[in-house]
Order: structure tokens, then sequence, then C-alpha cells
């Protein structure tokens, strides 16, 4: 299972964190800084995955943003590329041509993106159009009570 | 009160901010704001309060006191509360938490709510922060749902219901009829959900791993359902259908037929078609590719399967891409053991991975190149390692060192290839070698008789040229001292004749001695050097007088004690300095007390006992009853050595383990601060006396190592203070004891102190061990002596 998934910005800053197994809030901000540390001083054309702890690291950068997601040793790193990629497909299909400052002046957008992709550290909808459509539908139960919080906006 | 700014307004004031005070200024007052809405009851924007809190958090500020309003949200009938409340709990809230109980109840109604976007949050938050009580409570209800009619429940339900197999594994049986059932599901996420919860539920228990082999044709035949299917725009990827699925699929096939001749039978037709006709041109099709090959070689598959699947492996060796060079390499890592022919077909583009300037890479094949070294490769392997070993990164030195010395140990073709591969390591990267291998080295050197002439003359040499080399400057000063007779003469058939006069050896010594890049260790070395040549080189014993003198008030106590000694040899007892001085004898790698992995205990226990009888004759004032002691164990029982601690080429003053616990007195406070393992065997009472107690457990850990648990006990009325063992082994054993829990053993059983041994017995003699306890009670000491003859535990 993944056990973390993590976005952070080439400068160091956090825009996404999601724990899939319980740490302590200082254990969090420990493997953040590690991860933070370890992932920023990788040379740009460099293997995707490290060896962390026990755990394989599986990191992607799409334009200024840094994707990193610990798996367990059973986990494929490669389909685990996959699985970001088409985390990014999932936003970029949301906001339309999404940018950094979509995901940071919209987070909870981004979360709920998230969930229904993947839930419990495993992969939860495979087919794309299923995502959307049911991100719509439950957006559209929201837009009947607080117009304001629907809207992406910057 | 100020009025709240809107959500996005507050990011962009957060951001805009130039410091980090101002930022902090925002936050504090944004904050104060959030936490006077929250005590109101009733409020418009209470979902954008506690989405302003959630971002606060994010950026790493404390939001604690968000974590009631979240439980209050996830109570309200509006969706958006809901939703942005079961968001903070899954941010806020973890299972520690005794607020994550709160919200059971809500998630329990909240799983039987109407509308199945209500449904799904209950579900997502119990997955990622359920705790096992949760779990518990709440899992006939996902069970209930995982039957329901709707695929987007159903999907959502199957990997609740991972979470809460993985948190109480002897839920799974609850769970296990049904999952059956979802095999049968069309729908993609439905079928994804159902292959990884039969997936975790054959990992956590072997029976239900029995029951679920029944499924492999199932499994088969949804696999070449999608190998073979039309294009599906829903679920394609780069021309795979459906990958997220087949890569799931093909991992349970894995668990399914390790191990079960029938089960990979059956999947052996379907292997072989997902592997040739698998497009391997991008990282999808080279996913489902990997995941084919690790269960083709990990089942029971036929050759000409496996042979396939190296092959495919060999490919992705050669691929342009790193990430596939690197999975190749750390797939052939795992069957190096198994298939080595196979993996050594390959060796080549493996040890050319050694030059990529990706430091993964490297380090996998690292790992892969040192596994690949056998007799018949190992000259031109080595002479890619030594290469890798002058330019690898600084993290990977040591390993190369360890593996290189390890390869050249088990497959040196000659004795001087193995003595030429060792200083070439030592001058490369000798700073970064472990300790052993100086002794390791002497021990090699000695054992090569007829290359002493050879070994002494390349070593005089790499010392004229760096003495920086801390391991490297040892070895050469041991030789020099030991061989010094053999430099002189000049004559050596392996190397070209170049003159070496007395001076010029005796100015490199004390080039050595006086250089601030010598450690204290390496100054001995250097000075006993310098000692063995006033017999080896007759001319110039002045000239090594004044040295030795010299050092004679140096600060160093070490240093200091060797020259006072060595002083004393030359003035007192000249007579005696020739057989003293005389060469060593050479040193046999199964003698008493050599072990493998820890020859330096076994060098240096012969060092000690020849040395220990010099002293006795050199310096009667040595602390008189240490020395008896030594011989009070000798002389009970022929066979006994007495354990010492190894340390370089020192000789141990006290060779009795008695060492001192640190912070004893804190130790036993702590009560019940124990740095032992659990003592799986029985332990048996070996003595008895006063009150106090001496328990005995062993454990073995390997077939020659066993760990013995000493446990001490007080049941008397006072305490015992000063409470130290002492142990003796049989000649052939080695012997550890680790250092004690404390010194005291208050009284009526309050605190045990615990000591480890670790015994090591190569030659399997039988094993015997003799215990002295001293102690001291009420007022006077006891000291007595225990003979332990069998151990319980061992056959």
């Amino acid at each position: 299972m993944i056990r973390f998934l993590l976005l952070f910005s080439k400068q160091g800053k956090l825009r996404l964190q999601k724990w899939f197994t319980p740490l302590t809030d200082r254990e969090k901000k420990k493997v953040i800084r590690d991860m933070m540390t370890i992932v920023l001083a990788r040379t740009p054309r460099s293997c995707n995955f490290l060896q962390w702890r026990d755990l394989k690291i599986v990191y992607k950068r799409y334009a200024s943003l840094y994707f990193c997601t610990g798996l367990e040793e059973q986990d494929n790193e490669l389909l685990s590329l996959e699985v970001l990629h088409r985390f990014v497909e999932l936003l970029d299909k949301y906001f339309g041509n999404v940018c950094e400052l979509d995901i940071i002046f919209n987070f909870e957008k981004a979360y709920f993106i998230l969930d229904e992709f993947l839930m419990g550290g495993e992969v939860l909808e495979t087919s794309k159009v299923a995502v959307g459509v049911s991100l719509q539908e439950a957006d559209e139960l929201q837009e009947t009570m607080e117009e304001y919080m629907s809207k992406p906006m910057y | 009160m100020s009025p709240s700014i809107p959500l996005q307004e507050m990011i962009r004031a957060i951001r805009s901010a130039r410091t980090q005070c101002e930022e902090r200024g925002v936050i504090q007052r944004e904050c104060a704001v959030i936490r006077a809405q929250f005590r109101q009851s009733d409020n418009d924007g209470r979902s954008h309060n506690l989405a302003k809190l959630l971002y606060v958090h994010m950026l790493g500020y404390p939001a604690h006191f968000g974590q009631m309003e979240c439980v209050r949200m996830i109570a309200s009938p509006r969706y958006s509360e809901k939703r942005v409340g079961y968001l903070g709990a899954m941010m806020l809230l973890d299972e520690k938490q005794d607020a994550s109980l709160l919200i059971t109840n809500s998630i329990k109604n909240d799983l039987s709510h109407s509308s199945q976007y209500v449904q799904s949050l209950a579900l997502c938050t119990l997955a990622c922060i359920g705790s096992a009580e949760m779990c518990k409570d709440l899992a006939p209800e996902i069970e209930k749902l995982l039957r329901a009619s709707n695929s987007y429940i159903k999907k959502k339900a199957a990997l609740c219901a991972i979470h809460i197999v993985r948190k109480v594994p002897d839920l799974g049986e609850l769970f296990a009829r049904t999952a059956r059932s979802l095999l049968a599901e069309k729908h993609h996420g439905v079928l994804h959900g159902a292959v990884v919860l039969i997936t975790v539920l054959c990992e956590c228990s072997p029976d239900t791993l029995e029951r679920f082999r029944k499924t492999v044709p199932d499994l088969v035949r949804i696999m070449k359902s999608l190998v073979t299917s039309g294009y599906s725009p829903e679920h394609d990827v780069a021309g795979i259908s459906d990958p997220f699925l087949q890569v799931r699929i093909l991992r349970l096939l894995r668990i399914l037929g390790r191990n079960n001749e029938a089960a990979s039978d059956t999947m052996n037709d379907l292997l072989a078609q997902v592997a040739t006709n698998t497009d391997s041109t991008k990282t999808v099709g080279n996913a489902v590719l990997y995941e084919t090959v690790l269960t083709v070689l990990d089942i029971k598959s036929e050759s000409g399967l496996r042979i396939l699947a190296v092959n495919i492996l060999g490919r992705f060796l050669l691929n342009n891409d790193r990430n596939i060079r690197y999975i190749a390499m750390t797939s052939l890592q795992k069957i190096v053991g198994t298939d080595n022919i196979a993996v050594q077909r390959h060796r080549g583009t493996i040890v050319d991975c050694l030059k990529d300037p990706d430091a993964s890479v490297k380090r996998r094949a690292l790992d892969l190149s040192l596994a690949l070294a056998s007799a018949s490769n190992i000259r031109s392997m080595m002479k890619e390692l030594l290469m890798f070993l002058s330019s690898c990164p600084p993290e990977l030195r040591a390993e190369t060192t360890s593996g290189i010395f390890y390869a050249a140990e088990r497959y040196a073709p000659s004795q001087r290839w193995h003595i030429d591969t060792i200083l070439h390591v030592l001058t490369t990267a000798g700073g970064d070698v472990r300790d052993e291998t100086v002794p390791n080295l002497i021990l090699l050197i000695t054992n090569a008789s007829e290359l002493h002439c050879y070994t002494v003359h390349k070593l005089y040499r790499a010392l004229l040229s760096d003495i920086s080399q801390q391991p490297l400057v040892q070895v050469a000063c041991w030789c020099i001292g030991e061989y010094g007779d053999l430099l002189l003469r000049g004559e050596c058939r392996e190397m070209e004749p170049v003159e070496v006069t007395a001076d010029s050896v005796l100015e490199a010594l004390e080039t050595v001695l006086q250089s601030h890049m010598s450690t204290p260790t390496t100054r001995g070395f250097a000075l006993t050097a310098t000692m063995k040549l006033s017999t080896r080189i007759m001319d110039n014993v002045d000239r090594i007088k004044s040295i030795v003198s010299i050092y004679g008030s140096c600060i160093d106590v070490e240093l200091q004690q060797r020259a006072v000694e060595y002083n004393a040899l030359f003035k007192k007892y000249d007579h005696m300095r020739a057989a003293v001085l005389e060469r060593m004898p050479v040193i046999d790698r199964n003698s008493p007390g050599h072990t493998n992995g820890d020859s330096m205990g076994g060098v240096i226990k012969e060092l000690e006992v020849d040395k220990v009888k010099q002293r006795e004759t050199l310096l009667p004032q040595l602390p008189a009853n240490q020395v008896c002691d030594l011989l009070n164990l000798l002389g009970d029982s022929e066979e006994s050595v007495p354990a010492g601690p190894a340390q370089g080429d020192t000789v141990p003053v006290q060779s009795i383990t008695t060492a001192k616990p640190i912070g004893g007195e804190l130790l036993d406070l702590l009560g019940g601060f124990e740095p032992t393992p659990l003592a799986s065997a029985p332990a048996v009472t070996v003595y008895e006396k006063n009150g106090v107690t001496l328990t005995l457990s062993c454990e073995k850990q390997s077939d020659s190592a066993v760990t013995v648990t000493l446990k001490g006990c007080n049941s008397s009325d006072s305490d015992v203070t000063s409470f130290a063992l002492q142990a003796a082994v049989p000649k052939s054993v080695h012997l550890n004891m680790k250092a004690p829990s404390g010194d005291t053993l208050p009284a009526k059983g309050l605190a045990h102190v615990t000591q480890l041994v670790l015994l090591n017995n190569p030659n399997k003699v039988n094993l015997k061990m003799r215990i002295r306890i001293s102690y001291s009670s009420q007022g006077s000491s006891v000291q007595d002596t225990v003979q332990i003859d069998s151990f319980p535990g061992l056959s």
C-alpha cells in the first residue's frame, strides 16, 4: 500500500499531505523534512526511485511541484509512477490546465479529488471518467448550499 | 469582533507576507477570529472557517482547537459542512486522539445515509483514520455495504474493508465470502477493490489463502479478457487496458501460485501471453511486464517461462530509461541466489551500470556485482570494482570496501593477488575500511610466508608515498617491524631491486611517529616496529634507543607506557631483548580462540598470552591482584583462557572482563530497564546463597553462536552491592561479555541485574563455563565460583 503522498514546491513549501498510516505530528514533520531534503537534492535526470528506511520512495516533478510517495516493499514502483500521473491528469481535468496556484487556493478540492482516486493507500477507481463524474455530482450537492466554496478562484 | 475574511483572501494575505514574522502575525489574527467564531454555536460561514484552519495547519501551525469543530460539523445535516468536517477529521484527528472516538457514531449514521456521497465520506474517513475499536464496531455495516447494489458504494466499502482487515486481521473471516462473489462484477473499480481485498485476506491468514486458490481460474479469465479485449476508452492507458487492475491481478496470482504446482500450471499460459504481447515502449507497459516477471520468478513456473522472464529483465537492463534499469537490477538481485547462471549472462551490462552517473543505479549495480563475483570471473570483476572504488560516491565506499574484501577472501586465485588487492584498496580508500581489516591483513601476510619479502617491499614503498591512510600505515609499520631484515637485503624476486638502508627505514618510521596525521594507535604500531628493528638491524641501535626514550615522556599514556617498558628492555633486560622481540609465529587461522568473524580476538589472545608472560618478567610491579586473578583462573582449570576485551594492538592491562556499568544506579532506579532480549529458553538457577540467586538461560543464535543471559536476583532483606560476574570458557570457545545492567541488587528482589554473554563455538567442543560471582552483602564481601557443565536449551 501507499504509505503517504506529499506535494511540495521546489522551494520546500508543502502543498498537500495525505497519510495512510497513523503517525504522530512529530513523525509526520520528520518524514516531510526528510523527503524534501532528499528529493530536492536529486539531479534533474536521476532515477525516480530511491530507498529510504524500509520504504521505496517514488517521486516525479511536474512543473514546479514535486509529487512524492512512499511505498511498501511489495508495491510496483513503475505502476506508482502511473498513479502519480493519473492524479495529475485528474487535477488537470477538474481545474482546467492545472498549475500550482490552483492547488494552493483550492487545496480542499485537491483533497476531494484525491479521496475519489485513492483510499486506504490503494487505488479506488481506475477509470478517469468515473472520478470526474462523481466529483461533479458531489459538487452539485454543494452548489445548492454554499456557492462560494465551490468556484475555483485565484 | 473583526469580520472574518474569505478563505482565498486569507491565503493571499499569507502569501504576500514578506517575512516569517509578518506571516505569523496574519495567522495569529485569523486564528483568534476563527476560535471566536467556533465558540458561536450558530454560524453561516462554518465550513470556510474550518477550511481556513486547515490551510493554516498545512503550513505547520498548531490547529488542535479545531478538532471539536470537526466533530460538530460532521454531525451537521448540510453536505458542504460534512464534507469539510470529514476532511478536517482526516487531517487533524488520528486514532491516537480521544476525539476520534466521538465521530464513530456520526460515521455509523452516515454509513446508512440516503445520499451515496455522504456514505462515501464516512467510508473514506473510516478507511483513513479508523482505529481498531472503530473498525470492530463498524465492520458489520461495511460488510452489508459490500453487498449493496450500488457499484460506487461497493468499491469504497471494499477498500474500507481492506483497512479493517489490516487493523484487525481476525475480522477477515467476515469479508471472505463476499469478497469471492465480488469477482463476478463487471465494474472495474469494484473488481479492483475485490482483488486487493482478496490479496490482503490471503496475506493475513494461510487458511484463507488455501480457500482462495479456487479463484485462480476466475482471475486468469478476467486477466485474459483485459489483455485481449479491444480498446476501451475509459480504462485505456497508452494501449494497455486498465493497467492498475492487471498489475493487482498478477500480484494476487503470485501469492496464490507460490509453492503450489497446480495453481502455477493454470496460470502458465496466461503469463506467457502477457509477457510476450505487452507493449514495452511506454512505462505503463513496462509496469505490467515487471509485475509479470516478478510473478513468474516467484511461482513454480516451467523453465521456459523462467528463461523468458530473465530475458525480459536483461532487456530492461539495456533500456535507456534509468528507472527501468534500476528495477531490473532490483529484481535480478532477488534471483541471483537461485538463478545465478542466468544472471551471469548479463554481467557485462551490470558492471557497465557501475559507471552510471545516477546514485540509485550505482548502488544497485554495486550490490548485484558483488553478488555475481565468482571464482571464474574474480579477476576481471575485481578490476571493475577497484575502478569503481576510485570514483564512487562517499556513501557507498564502506560498502564497496567490505564487499571487495569479502569477495577477495572467498575467490582469491593466489595469495599474491589477494595481498595486492587489499593493498590497492587501502591506498585508494583506506579511510573507509572496517576496523577488522588491519588484523585480517596481518594474518594473511604472516600466512603467506613466501611473499614476506615482496609484501614488505611493497608496503615500504606505499608508506614512503603516503602516510595519511591509517590502516595502510598500521599494516606497513607492523610488517617493517617484523620483516625489516628482508627489506634491507634488497633482493626480491618479483620486484626491481631497490637500495634500502637502515637509516631510511628508521626515518620512515620516525615520520609516521611525528606526523600529526597519525592516530595514537598508528603511533603505537610504529613505536613497536621501531623497537623490533633493534634486533633485526644491528647497526643503528643507538638511534632506536633515542627514538624510544623520547616517547618516555609522551602525553599519550599508552605510548608512554610502551616507551618506558622498551627503555627498560634496553637497560635492565638487554639479555632478553632478542628473545622477546623475535619473529612472531605463524598464526593459524583455526587456532584456539580464533573465529572467522572476529579474528581480532584470536590474534590478540595469542599476543596477549605471550606478552603477559613477557610483562611478568619485565615489570613485577604490575597490579599484582590482576595478574594473580589471571593465574588463579588459569590455575583452576588447565583449559580455560580468560576473556579479554579486544583493542587493537595494545596489550590489555586488565584482562578480566568486568565492564563498569555506566550509571548503574540510574539503571537500577529505572527498575525494569533491562537491555536483554526475551529469553526463549528456560532459565536454570546455577547459584543460590545468602538470598542471592543467579539464573542462566541461553538461546542458540546460529550453528556456533549462543547467547547466554545471566540474571542476578536478591531475595534477602538487605541490598547487595558491587555485584560483578566474571566468566571463563574452554580455549576454543570465544567469549564476549556485554556490560551488565547494573551492579546493585536491591533487597527483596525489587530489581534484577542482567548480563549478556555471547559465545562462539566454531569447533563445537563441549560447552562449559566457569563463573565467578563477587558481591558485598551486609558489609562483608563474598566471592564464589560455579561451574556450568550443561546449558539448558542446547541440544
